[in-house]
């Protein structure tokens, strides 16, 4: 594991305004499992929205279902509003190709017909391979493609940034 | 011909003899065996060092009939490949042997493939349809050694020991399968393999209840009885006392029965579709023990090929049977190592012992003896391939095993039928 | 003799054809529960699809009937947006004397990648799965009296669903259990996952001592057999034992191995009562029972389908 000089928490408090900025009275925070969802669960919080939120999966839509298979089945989509009408925000800790996104977006129309839809997201490494774009991202850098970024939070409800070599 | 077989270790379970000895062969049968006089000048010499010279072996169970055209000839081929010098056939050919000129059609034709020898067993009913009896004398002339029902059951009890009481007028030997027609339906031994698996059971009933039966018909008959494929241990306790009572009956194993059990159905492997079915340990160790102590009295390799299309089927629409006539010798090796048995001992299920059960002269290495050989390299390991087999069936369990001990050379009347 | 891979799972361990549970690690069990959970979801939703299977064929291959089996596996297959296709054998080629193989062959060179197999001869499954190509996975819906794996696994989702831990309950299954795939399966899964107890509850014929060597108490008292049970399975049971000399009539029957609600009371106040259906009411149940507030049969049906989503879904991800 390399230290990249990554406040996790620096990063997050930029979010934390960014998001605040973006949100209208009846905007839905919806986070992408697992590190999109923490981050959605403490941003509902600290930001009084006084709305439910809710957890996404992009397991059952992936595009890479034929290499990968199935994956675990920890992550699960949970959506306790109604989505037909919704203004959804979605949140994820690192944004790369998009492919998750764009199964995620997927995932969301099963469940029915939202108003709009927008992308928030902590880190946006780049490398994009799909037309998707979020409407803010704390942080914008560049990272090898065999290193992988992927947040983590403590026991006590910090957060931090871990960066492994992929072989 | 006068040949000269050189440096070979005879063994013959007849005399107990197992030593270095040279043998001397003419006119097809055995002139000398160790002590070979010094003007005998043969016009073959056959180096048989490192080899066992043993009688050619002797099969009380092999089917000829199946599955192509040329059945006889791959399996008489099979059988010399085996280093069986003697062998016999049940009635169930096509169609089955119930009238002399069948019988001597088939030897006929066994005669001129000059292969081994022969000794069919006559049908005990005619068309095998368990009611009418065979003209036992005719097909004992043209033959016969013994008549059979094969697979196939007899009407009731009152025939049954009607035809055995007519076997017993002139002392034929009848055999039968121990199997109840009733309880014999299912296609694995009941136990807790069978339940397991979901497979119709073969209780021991159907074995203890025919083996009960039949020597209540020896006792009222009299007749001579040799029971076919014994597959359990019950059955083999039954068998014991009725020797001990002194009733004429004899009994032999298959190969498959002497090393398998019912778990080796594994995955519902078709080769282990089997009549009668692999029972279990305790049934094996019974039967490997009781071929040792002489209460069997012969191991054959119940040698039935089947047509690769019968057996990729469904466990219990697999037809039943298993090739064997090339692994009676390296099977029988195996036990008799297991069971710390002498060569000299271990052979004589498959020789002087299968011989007296059917009262042939066969089985035995003796001056003025046939010349009927079997050389074989005890040590010699080989892969059971389908390759590796000259039966036309290549269903056998023991696909893909390792066996030790392999023909070198078969020799029958003094002329080599099989060469490695 | 030979020790034989399990033709179920690959060389890494994953499972590549579902044919028994017998056999199968309890981390597999567990993976295709908590999958099927996640499917249930999907059935609630506007849009009860999901891509997995797309472009993939799966074949229903029925050698025996059953309406209600093939359209479950149906509507998973189609849930999970693969294409279908029904093959009743029974009335086409086999009838005409065409071998399981060549149909299987035949099929291949279609296109297959998944055959569901129903068959009336124990072991068919694996002799397909053992000739098929590399890439096509077997799943067994019922073979002979061997298994039915999906059902034994949606048995155990619904037990899960209700009773939340395995490890301290007592299951009572009855019926006719010699001849039954169900109870085979339930039995290897009920002991995979570790439940204490199982007591197999019929009578002599139907329940032969044999089935103690699978992990089983055998009972041939109703009232002993449900006493105290947190869950009981009941089995259907088949008019051809009837005529077969194994049981004198269903009345008989009723009256000795029958769930009435008397019996039920003596199992625990908050019990389960399983069946995999078709019920015979009045033969192996009462109708009281069958509709009463113990019975989870028809919650058995949905989960069945998310069982199937589940089993087709890790199959489909995992190589050969």
């Amino acid at each position: 594991m390399t230290s990249l000089s990554l406040d996790a928490e620096q990063l997050y408090s930029e979010l934390r305004a960014g998001v605040g900025r973006l949100l209208a009275p009846d905007t839905v925070l919806v986070g992408i499992w697992s590190g999109g969802a923490w981050l959605a669960q403490r941003l509902n919080a600290d930001l009084k929205t006084n709305r439910p939120v809710g957890t996404i999966s992009s397991t059952l839509h992936r595009d890479d279902f034929g290499e990968r298979g199935l994956g675990g089945v920890e992550a699960s989509t949970e959506l306790p509003f109604e989505i037909d009408g919704a203004r959804i925000l979605l949140i994820d800790d690192v944004l790369a190709s998009g492919r998750t996104i764009r199964a995620v977006v997927n995932e969301l129309f099963d469940y029915g017909r939202p108003a709009s839809v927008e992308l928030a997201v902590m880190v946006d490494r780049g490398g994009r391979e799909l037309p998707i774009a979020p409407v803010f991202a704390a942080a914008k850098l560049t990272l090898p493609n065999h290193q992988r970024l992927s947040l983590a939070r403590e026991p006590d409800g910090r957060f931090t940034f871990a960066v492994k070599e992929t072989t | 011909m006068k040949i000269f077989i050189r440096n070979g270790r005879v063994v013959d379970p007849a005399s107990g003899r197992d030593e270095a000895a040279d043998v001397a062969i003419a006119a097809g049968r055995i002139v000398a065996i160790g002590h070979v006089p010094v003007d005998f000048t043969p016009e073959r010499t056959i180096e048989a060092d490192g080899c066992v010279v043993a009688p050619g072996l002797v099969d009380l169970a092999a089917r000829l009939k199946e599955p192509g055209p040329g059945a006889l000839e791959s399996e008489l081929a099979a059988a010399a490949a085996g280093g069986v010098t003697s062998l016999v056939c049940p009635p169930d050919m096509d169609p089955p042997l119930d009238e002399p000129g069948l019988v001597d059609m088939l030897k006929f034709r066994a005669r001129k493939l000059s292969r081994c020898r022969l000794f069919p067993l006559g049908a005990l009913t005619q068309g095998l349809g368990g009611a009418e009896i065979t003209e036992m004398i005719d097909l004992t002339e043209a033959g016969c050694v013994g008549f059979s029902q094969a697979e196939a059951p007899m009407r009731d009890n009152l025939t049954l020991s009607r035809a055995m009481q007519y076997a017993s007028t002139r002392g034929y030997t009848v055999w039968l399968r121990p199997q109840d027609a009733s309880l014999s339906g299912g296609v694995a031994a009941s136990g807790a393999v069978a339940t397991r698996l979901g497979l119709s059971g073969v209780p021991v009933a159907s074995e203890t209840i025919a083996l009960h039966t039949v020597i209540e018909l020896v006792r009222q008959t009299g007749a001579r009885v040799h029971f076919c494929r014994l597959s359990s241990a019950a059955g083999v306790d039954i068998v014991r006392r009725a020797k001990s009572e002194g009733l004429p009956v004899t009994a032999d194993v298959s190969i498959n029965s002497l090393h398998l059990t019912d778990v080796d159905i594994g995955y519902f492997n078709p080769a282990m579709r089997l009549v009668p079915p692999l029972r279990q340990a305790r049934d094996r160790d019974a039967l490997r023990a009781a071929l040792a102590d002489g209460t069997i009295d012969a191991l054959v390799s119940d040698h039935t090929p089947v047509d690769e299309d019968a057996k990729q089927v469904p466990f219990a629409e697999a037809e039943p049977g298993a090739t064997g006539l090339e692994l009676l010798l390296p099977l029988m090796l195996k036990w008799g190592i297991e069971m710390h048995v002498a060569l000299a001992d271990a052979l004589a299920p498959v020789t002087s012992r299968a011989a007296a059960a059917i009262g042939i002269e066969a089985g035995r290495i003796a001056p003025g003896a046939a010349a009927d050989l079997c050389l074989f390299d005890p040590g010699k390991p080989w892969v059971v391939l389908p390759s590796a087999l000259a039966s036309q069936g290549k269903n056998t369990p023991f696909l893909g095993f390792e066996m030790t001990g392999r023909v070198a050379r078969t020799v029958v009347g003094g002329r080599s039928v099989y060469i490695d | 003799m030979l020790a034989r891979r399990n033709p179920q799972l690959n060389a890494h361990g994953e499972l590549i054809h579902l044919l028994s549970i017998e056999g199968l690690p309890r981390a597999i069990l567990t993976q295709i529960l908590d999958t099927a959970g996640t499917f249930l979801s999907v059935n609630d939703r506007d849009v009860k699809k999901v891509p997995l299977l797309r472009g993939k064929s799966v074949f229903n291959l029925f050698f025996e009937n059953s309406t209600r089996t093939r359209t479950t596996f149906e509507i998973a297959a189609k849930r999970l947006s693969a294409d279908v296709i029904n093959l009743d054998i029974a009335k086409s080629s086999a009838s005409k004397g065409e071998s399981l193989l060549d149909t299987i062959a035949n099929l291949s060179a279609m296109h297959a990648d998944m055959f569901v197999v129903r068959h009336s001869e124990s072991g068919a499954p694996y002799l397909i799965a053992r000739h098929c190509a590399p890439h096509v996975h077997v799943v067994n819906a019922g073979d002979g009296r061997h298994a039915h794996p999906t059902q034994g696994l949606l048995d155990m989702y619904t037990i899960r669903h209700y009773k939340k831990a395995f490890n301290e309950l007592t299951v009572a299954i009855v019926g006719d259990i010699v001849h039954s795939r169900v109870a085979r399966s339930d039995i290897h899964a009920l002991t995979t996952l570790g439940v204490p107890e199982i007591r197999a509850v019929g009578p002599k014929t139907l329940v032969p001592g044999d089935l103690r060597e699978m992990g089983v108490r055998v009972c041939h008292d109703m009232r002993e057999g449900v006493k105290d049970a947190d869950v009981i399975i009941m089995l259907r049971l088949q008019n051809e034992r009837m005529s077969g000399a194994m049981l004198p009539s269903a009345g008989e029957y009723f009256k000795s191995f029958g769930l009435t609600e008397e019996l039920l009371a003596l199992a625990r106040p908050d019990a389960i009562v399983l069946h995999p259906g078709p019920i015979n009411r009045g033969v192996e149940i009462d109708s009281r029972v069958a509709d009463g507030s113990h019975s989870v049969i028809l919650p058995q049906v949905t989960f069945g389908i998310a069982v199937r989503m589940a089993v087709m879904s890790i199959l489909a991800g995992n190589d050969a």
